[in-house]
């Protein structure tokens, strides 16, 4: 039970410390705020006219999908601070303390729980000024809120283990960018998935991103959910455990590099 | 186990891939004591200190600090040890005192003492003024210092200090061995690793000798000094033709027959009693001029090419280990 406490003590310490950095570092503060907003307003405007979402204008459309690609990009924050901490040879420290073992990677993730909310919160306003609007119960609203933020934190951990695993700050951040990014747009987020070409869609009909973006779709526009949304919790669910399970072993034998 | 060791590695061998890092190695460090682990770069320092620190488990042999076995009691021993490292492994985004007060809640210290404690050590190392300032704003001798106060916040007995000078100006390191010092004359034991010869002689109590994964010599500076054969007495000549008739003039009163080395004149000696008055005596009656004469002991530079074969400082790459990039 001791144990339980200080897991979480440490881990709420640690998270403040990662939280302290940002408005001490406005670059960071630029890439989950400003970043976003540039997105929905290139998609919105540039890609919009050309992309046809039958039943729905493009905003409406665009906006669940890209508030899901956010939230997945959010732990880049955790990857690019946990490999500047094994760079120091601040992880060092935290491991030669009595500290509990997931305090360092569960801080970092429960911090950007905070800066994904800040950026779901920018990019609403944003798009509701270029014209999106909830066509949906508000409990479906703020669940689908809560399915975005549990969405993130699942990417934190993914985030968690390749910046623990990137033999530098850079190739972590590319990493992340690379494996994901294809992902992301290989979905429904963007365009309709029946617009794609035959072994594309089929990849896409699969995809954990389409999954997702479906049961936001439902969440926010009210359109039919399937068992979208439950398997969307399911997935984030399971991406969570197994990229905790990786990077906290990974966190237990990490060394200076 | 005998409680008055501090430090007690036996047998301690690691190995990173196909590099062979520590090959055996034994350390005895008695209670509020300290021990230099001394070396060129790639020797085992460092990892020797990771193993004793918990953060590497050694591929063989056992380990116990403050009676706590490295491996199996790994979780206590943590709450007794403080690791102060060569890359002043502090937050740059948080303020000294925010740095301080996140070691301290992270050791587990009671409500309010954390940050009493940051308060404490600021000022004992003069970071005082530069408390509520953002680290990234230091200077390398200000982070040395905040790193090293970190790792005293929760009052651990043995100390554990990798390369702490490194890189630092002759001001900040003679202010960091003053703080070490302390550190010491209060009862806390410390290991300290470091491939400056001067700063082994100074703080260690004992020094042991580490090249390529082993242990090569053990024991105090002077022990090891003695090692090579003790004193030394330096002549510089006024003309240096004279030294055939030097070496003759001074054979008889030396341990071994002189040498002329760079235009100096090294006589090695018994003791030091009556020596230099026989010296000077002696050119003196066979009409030499001397322009200069000193006794010298051996350095420990002297002690550790001996011993190696190469100088501390000349060698240099590492395995996977963490010395060998910066």
């Amino acid at each position: 039970m001791n144990d339980f406490r200080y897991a979480v003590s440490d881990a709420l310490v640690l998270a403040k410390r990662s939280l302290m950095r940002i408005p001490r570092a406005p670059d960071l503060l630029i890439s989950f705020t400003g970043q976003p907003v540039m997105f929905v307003l290139l998609f919105a405007y540039v890609f919009g006219g050309a992309i046809s979402t039958p039943g729905y204008s493009y905003i409406d459309f665009l906006m669940p999908g890209i508030i899901v690609q956010t939230m997945s990009f959010g732990g880049f924050i955790t990857a690019v601070g946990l490999s500047e901490d094994l760079k120091k040879g601040l992880i060092d420290r935290f491991r030669s303390l009595p500290m509990s073992r997931s305090a360092v990677l569960a801080g970092r993730t429960l911090a950007d729980v905070v800066t994904n909310s800040i950026s779901i919160t920018v990019m609403l306003v944003v798009g509701v000024i270029a014209g999106f609007s909830f066509d949906a119960p508000l409990l479906h609203i703020v669940a689908g809120i809560l399915l975005l933020l549990l969405f993130g934190y699942a990417f934190s951990w993914v985030f968690a283990f390749v910046g623990l695993t990137a033999s530098s700050t850079e190739s972590a951040q590319s990493l992340g960018f690379m494996f994901i990014f294809p992902l992301t747009f290989v979905s429904s987020a963007f365009v309709p998935v029946e617009s794609m070409p035959g072994a594309l869609q089929t990849f896409a009909e699969v995809n954990p991103f389409t999954i997702v973006v479906d049961a936001m779709r439902s969440l926010f526009l009210g359109t039919p959910a399937g068992n979208n949304v439950w398997g969307a919790v399911a997935w984030s669910l399971g991406i969570a455990i197994v990229f905790a399970f990786l990077s906290v072993r990974r966190y237990k034998r990490a060394v200076v590099r | 186990m005998d409680a008055e060791f501090a430090i007690e590695a036996e047998g301690l061998r690691k190995s990173y891939e196909d590099v062979l890092a520590l090959d055996g190695v034994d350390l005895r460090v008695p209670a509020g004591t300290v021990l230099g682990l001394l070396g060129p770069n790639g020797a085992g320092k460092t990892t020797a200190v990771r193993i004793l620190t918990t953060l590497l488990p050694p591929d063989g042999g056992s380990a116990r600090v403050a009676g706590l076995d490295v491996v199996r009691q790994a979780s206590r021993l943590r709450s007794k040890i403080g690791l102060a490292g060569q890359y002043a492994a502090v937050d740059e985004n948080l303020t000294g005192a925010e740095n301080l007060e996140m070691v301290g809640r992270l050791y587990h210290l009671p409500k309010g003492e954390p940050r009493a404690r940051a308060a404490e050590l600021l000022e004992r190392f003069d970071l005082s003024d530069a408390a509520d300032r953002l680290v990234r704003t230091y200077s390398g001798g200000m982070r040395r210092r905040l790193d090293l106060a970190a790792a005293l916040v929760a009052h651990p007995p043995v100390l554990f200090l990798d390369e702490p000078t490194t890189g630092l100006d002759p001001r900040s390191r003679l202010s960091l061995w003053e703080t070490i010092e302390d550190r010491v004359a209060d009862g806390t034991t410390v290991l300290l690793t470091t491939q400056y010869l001067d700063e082994a002689d100074r703080l260690a109590d004992r020094i042991a000798v580490i090249d390529r994964g082993h242990v090569i010599a053990e024991g105090s500076s002077d022990q090891l000094k003695d090692q090579l054969g003790g004193e030394r007495l330096d002549v510089t000549l006024e003309d240096d033709a004279d030294a055939e008739a030097a070496i003759a003039a001074l054979e008889p009163i030396a341990a071994e027959r002189p040498t002329l080395v760079d235009g100096v004149l090294q006589m090695p000696i018994q003791q030091r009693k009556g020596t230099i008055r026989a010296a000077v005596l002696r050119l003196n009656d066979a009409n030499i001029g001397i322009e200069d004469m000193a006794t010298r002991r051996p350095s420990l530079d002297d002690v550790f090419l001996t011993l190696t074969g190469h100088t501390a400082e000349a060698v240099d790459g590492d395995g996977p280990g963490p010395e060998g990039e910066r």
